[in-house]
């Protein structure tokens, strides 16, 4: 009786039997997704992050170093009886933004840490230390930031941050995590990869109540963090404070430039910003602010302002023509003053004294010599031709091109091409008489501040110069970058330069630099420049080097909206060969005079 | 057959050797779930649940041999003052017992805890082959269905009681034992379509999708159908009776079942909804399982069990260890012994001529199942989680007793089979 009811029990068993068998196979064979959850759920990734190389003066004075501070890290999971009205009034958070958060934490992963709150200060931390226990799930991580000896130089040692999102995405070699820190701007960007070092990672396995049950595989995928590598830097210390001091409250640049390696000894941009701002907690309030200031504190001026050069391009016109034989040093040119503008009283010079008097029917000449030499019996091809030669040596002495300096955004300048005023011009013929501007160093010409320092320098050494920059030694006792040793001349031979060193001598022995810039006992080789800058007042610039014999130093100033070359830029220029030179002013009085900051009268 | 042959000689040793190579494994398991490599333990540990499930396998062979030892006919004889006891136990255990998460099933005597409803199982498959295997008894009359829903019926009220009602669900197991001696297949039927439907209405969230389904359905039947006036209306009437029980299942869910009850249930219909909170067992328990992949972990390497993401591991979720350490393979072992098992009782029960022997033999089949079937269902997200053990491999003293006791009356009923007249 009900024989074959049998056989339905031990189908309904041996079916249940094998329905099990077929789910475990696609939990256990065919989804690997338990398999991974698995090992997210034991496996923590502890970062080590390494520390960040510090920066030095010339001198072995620190500039950058790291900070310790602290993120407050949450692990979901093990966040239990939390007093979430508590945590937000001790954290100082509101009960939104404590939702938010916890949500974010809990997409990223239940159990492995997340950021919950970045970069505590010291002061929050010693508050909230006393609190921490009663937040189960949540914990201090303490990272470093960078800290600064002292509130200058900001532009050129830039700021690190955390990598955003399209860094991230272009980070191809896949180095970068979020969340991790990357320089952004001036040398920390630009030797992020010698400062970063690398990071450490530990795994280790953990129980469901986090205790550590030690390393993962014997610790077979862990790797050591490595610190990164100092950098020591070609700045004097001193000699930036002193330039940033000095250019307090105005606009422009200082850059100064040991001429014999090309070291930068200082670089300065007005208005700056305090680096220390841009690091920490507040780091996204500080950058919207400063980024947003109409005086640009964020804008590098020595190596992104394009000025025109003005009367201080008339040199390189100088050097140019002698190379190509136009001219000699005793050749002289009547001052002509109905074709072009002059200024002084003189009507006759040879070279030397046209440098010096800045004689602009002189140069207007010199170009013209330069530029139609009679090659071609058309004065427009022939115009060509001569163009194209004085482009050839105009940027052999390092502008229109950026120069290689070790910070990003670096700005060429322009240099006028045949091909720029065959555009300007729309296909119509051009001849000198339509560019003759740029013979005086107005017109299409372009410079950065740091061109002309590097210019200075080619001048102080005779006619070559080593790439400005900023990093001396990578590594304690390393050297630097190789571009930055090798030796760039000039297509001018360096016989030519003499007449230039002493044109720049007697500017400042006798002529516009006689009153500012003049030094007792070092003799100091100068320029003024004087650049149009219609309908605002002119800026004032000033090149200079010195001793004139053996030259330690060269430097370009530029100051925005503050007339002649020869009042604010010849002062600071002055000032600062005198700080490095002999440690101090011997001319209180033209500190002072830069100081008040009134040079329009 | 002689009488004076051993008792030993007599066995079914196949039955025997499955038990304890059930175990036995078992017994391993245990180990592997609370192993901690920090301290290195042995597995003789008497802290440890291996060490003192050890302890209880030891002791199991005192009831062995105590039931080798009783004549064979004391089971019937005495079957209905065994239910008797245990049922004097478990309304006992509601008024003095020990409450332990939450169930009120336990006596504590010292440093142990006895649970008497893991008892009550073999108590109540005597009872029920005692009533069946009477020479009057007949299934088709209403008296005995009622009696015998009777006899399953107070044990597990009594156990829900306690608020143990995973324990109480698998008295409704013994369905299957009636239906085998003859009840009606409807209440079977019946029960499986209710729990479709009530599943149904839990993963459907838009029960117009129902309603609408089963107007479908019974608009098919009422066109296709015999057109008679008593079909159309019992079609009708079973249509409004299904759209009632899903109109009551979200009453039940909401206002009868308990919140953890409701959360099991949750749980496995969507157990990522809240992975840490009443999704933890069945999340953590299906990655522990999945890590396993087909060769497994090893022996001792299973992480997940030996970190204790896995819950309850040395008792309810012990199969997570297995699963993880010893990989589909592992999980292809264990389930093939305890389908073997549960085959070769079913053989042992159709061999009786003595029908008490063959409903008793029933009783243990459907019981074993019925665990076997739930637990690991249960790990691997197929049933909501109760709380029940896998049968002879789950850490636990009473549960263990309670299936050697379960089994060896049948293996020793089983013994005697030659010597019962067909009645």
């Amino acid at each position: 009786m009900n024989q074959s009811r049998r056989y339905i029990i031990q189908l309904v068993m041996i079916l249940t039997g094998l329905i099990f068998l077929v789910k475990l196979f696609s939990i256990q064979v065919l989804d690997s997704k338990y398999a991974e959850a698995a090992t997210s759920n034991i496996i923590h990734r502890v970062i080590e992050y390494p520390y960040r190389g510090l920066v030095f003066d010339r001198n072995g004075k620190l500039i950058v170093y790291n900070t310790p501070q602290y993120n407050l890290i949450v692990v979901p999971t093990e966040v239990k009886n939390l007093d979430t009205a508590k945590f937000c009034e001790v954290f100082n958070i509101e009960k939104e933004v404590f939702i938010e958060k916890m949500e974010e934490a809990k997409d990223f992963s239940y159990v492995q840490p997340s950021i919950f709150i970045k970069q505590l200060s010291n002061q929050d931390l010693a508050y909230v230390q006393d609190y921490i226990v009663d937040f189960p799930g949540f914990d201090i991580q303490p990272r470093t930031t960078r800290a600064y000896a002292q509130p200058i130089m900001a532009n050129a040692l830039g700021y690190v941050s955390e990598i955003n999102k399209n860094q991230l995405k272009r980070d191809t070699l896949d180095y970068y995590r979020q969340g991790d820190y990357i320089g952004q701007s001036g040398l920390e960007a630009y030797y992020e990869k010698q400062l970063r070092g690398r990071r450490g990672v530990k795994f280790k396995v953990k129980n469901v109540r986090g205790i550590e049950k030690g390393p993962y595989e014997d610790g077979e995928y862990d790797t050591l963090s490595i610190p990164g590598r100092n950098l020591v830097s070609t700045i004097d210390l001193d000699l930036q404070a002193y330039g940033e001091d000095l250019l307090q409250g105005k606009s422009g640049s200082i850059v100064a430039i040991e001429p014999a390696s090309g070291e930068i000894l200082s670089l300065v941009s007005g208005p700056s910003y305090d680096p220390s701002l841009l690091t920490g907690r507040k780091y996204s309030q500080n950058f919207s602010r400063i980024s947003s200031d109409t005086l640009k504190p964020l804008f590098n001026r020595p190596l992104m302002a394009q000025y025109r050069p003005g009367s201080i391009f008339k040199i390189i016109q100088a050097m140019v023509a002698l190379q190509e034989g136009v001219i000699n040093p005793s050749t002289r040119i009547v001052c002509n003053r109905s074709i072009i503008g002059c200024h002084g009283p003189h009507s006759f010079e040879d070279l030397e004294g046209a440098i010096k008097h800045s004689c602009n029917p002189y140069f207007h000449n010199v170009m013209r010599r330069v530029v139609n030499q009679g090659v071609s019996d058309d004065t427009y091809e022939d115009t060509r031709i001569g163009l194209a030669k004085w482009r050839k040596h105009v940027e052999s002495f390092g502008l229109g091109s950026p120069l290689g300096i070790d910070l990003p955004n670096e700005k060429s300048g322009m240099v006028p091409s045949v091909e720029y005023y065959d555009r300007a011009y729309r296909g119509e013929p051009w001849k000198y008489s339509n560019i003759y501007s740029i013979a005086i160093g107005e017109g299409e010409n372009l410079v950065v501040p740091l061109q002309m320092a590097n210019f200075a320098s080619i001048v102080a050494n005779r006619g070559y110069y080593y790439i400005p920059h900023l990093v001396k030694s990578i590594g304690d006792n390393g050297s630097p970058l190789p571009k930055y040793q090798e030796k760039h001349y000039t297509s001018v031979d360096p016989k030519h330069f003499d007449v230039a060193v002493e044109a720049m001598a007697s500017v400042v022995e006798s002529g516009t630099g006689q009153y500012r810039a003049k030094l007792k006992d070092i003799v100091v080789c100068g320029k003024t420049g004087t650049v149009q800058n219609d309908p605002m007042p002119d800026h004032s610039v000033f090149i200079a080097f010195a001793p004139k014999d053996d030259p330690k130093i060269a430097v370009s100033v530029y100051v925005e909206d503050a007339g002649q070359g020869a009042r604010a830029a010849a002062s600071i220029a002055s000032l600062m060969i005198e700080k490095y030179l002999l440690g101090a002013t011997e001319r209180p009085f033209i500190e002072e005079y830069v100081k008040k900051g009134e040079f329009l009268y | 057959m002689r009488r004076g042959d051993s008792i030993l000689s007599k066995l079914d040793w196949v039955t025997v050797l499955l038990f304890f190579l059930i175990v036995i494994m078992g017994w391993l398991n245990i180990f592997a779930a609370v192993y901690d490599e920090s301290t290195n333990p042995s597995i003789f540990d008497l802290s440890l649940n291996s060490g003192r499930q050890l302890m209880f396998i030891a002791t199991s062979f005192i009831l062995i041999i105590t039931i080798m030892v009783i004549d064979f006919k004391f089971f019937d004889t005495f079957g209905y003052f065994i239910f008797g006891g245990i049922i004097f136990l478990l309304i006992f255990v509601l008024l003095f017992g020990r409450e332990v998460a939450g169930s009120k099933s336990w006596f504590e005597i010292g440093a142990f805890r006895l649970q008497p409803s893991e008892f009550a199982k073999f108590a109540t498959a005597l009872a029920v082959a005692k009533f069946i295997g009477d020479t009057n008894f007949r299934m088709d009359r209403i008296k005995n269905q009622a009696l015998l829903f009777g006899i399953i019926g107070l044990p597990a009220i009594l156990i829900i009681l306690q608020g143990d009602t995973g324990t109480a669900l698998v008295y409704s197991v013994f369905l299957l034992v009636f239906f085998r001696e003859g009840m009606s297949p409807i209440l079977l039927l019946l029960g499986t379509a209710a729990a479709i439907i009530f599943i149904l209405t839990l993963l459907v969230s838009n029960h117009l999708y129902l309603y609408g389904g089963i107007a479908i359905i019974a608009a098919v039947i009422i066109i296709f159908g015999k057109k008679s006036i008593r079909n159309i209306a019992l079609t009708l009437a079973g249509a409004i009776v299904i759209a009632g029980v899903i109109r009551s299942v979200d009453y039940v869910i909401t206002d009868v079942l308990k919140p953890h009850q409701q959360n099991r249930i949750k749980a496995l219909i969507n157990p990522d909804a809240d992975p840490l909170g009443y999704g933890w067992n069945v999340t953590q328990s299906k990655i522990a399982i999945g890590s396993g992949q087909f060769f497994g972990r090893g022996y001792l390497n299973g992480t997940q069990t030996k970190y204790d993401f896995v819950p309850e591991q040395s008792t309810d979720f012990i199969f997570c260890t297995i699963a993880e350490e010893h990989g589909w393979l592992g999980s292809f072992v264990i389930i093939g012994l305890f389908v073997t098992f549960l085959l070769r009782i079913i053989f042992i029960a159709e061999r009786q001529k003595w029908r008490f022997a063959r409903v008793y033999g029933y009783g243990v089949a459907c019981i074993i199942f019925f665990h076997f079937a739930v637990n690991i269902g249960m790990t691997i997200g197929l049933f909501p989680v109760i709380g029940i053990p896998l049968p002879m491999f789950s850490y636990g003293g009473s549960s263990l007793w309670a299936f050697t006791i379960l089994i060896f009356i049948l293996i020793k009923l089983d013994a005697h089979r030659m010597q019962v007249l067909v009645r």
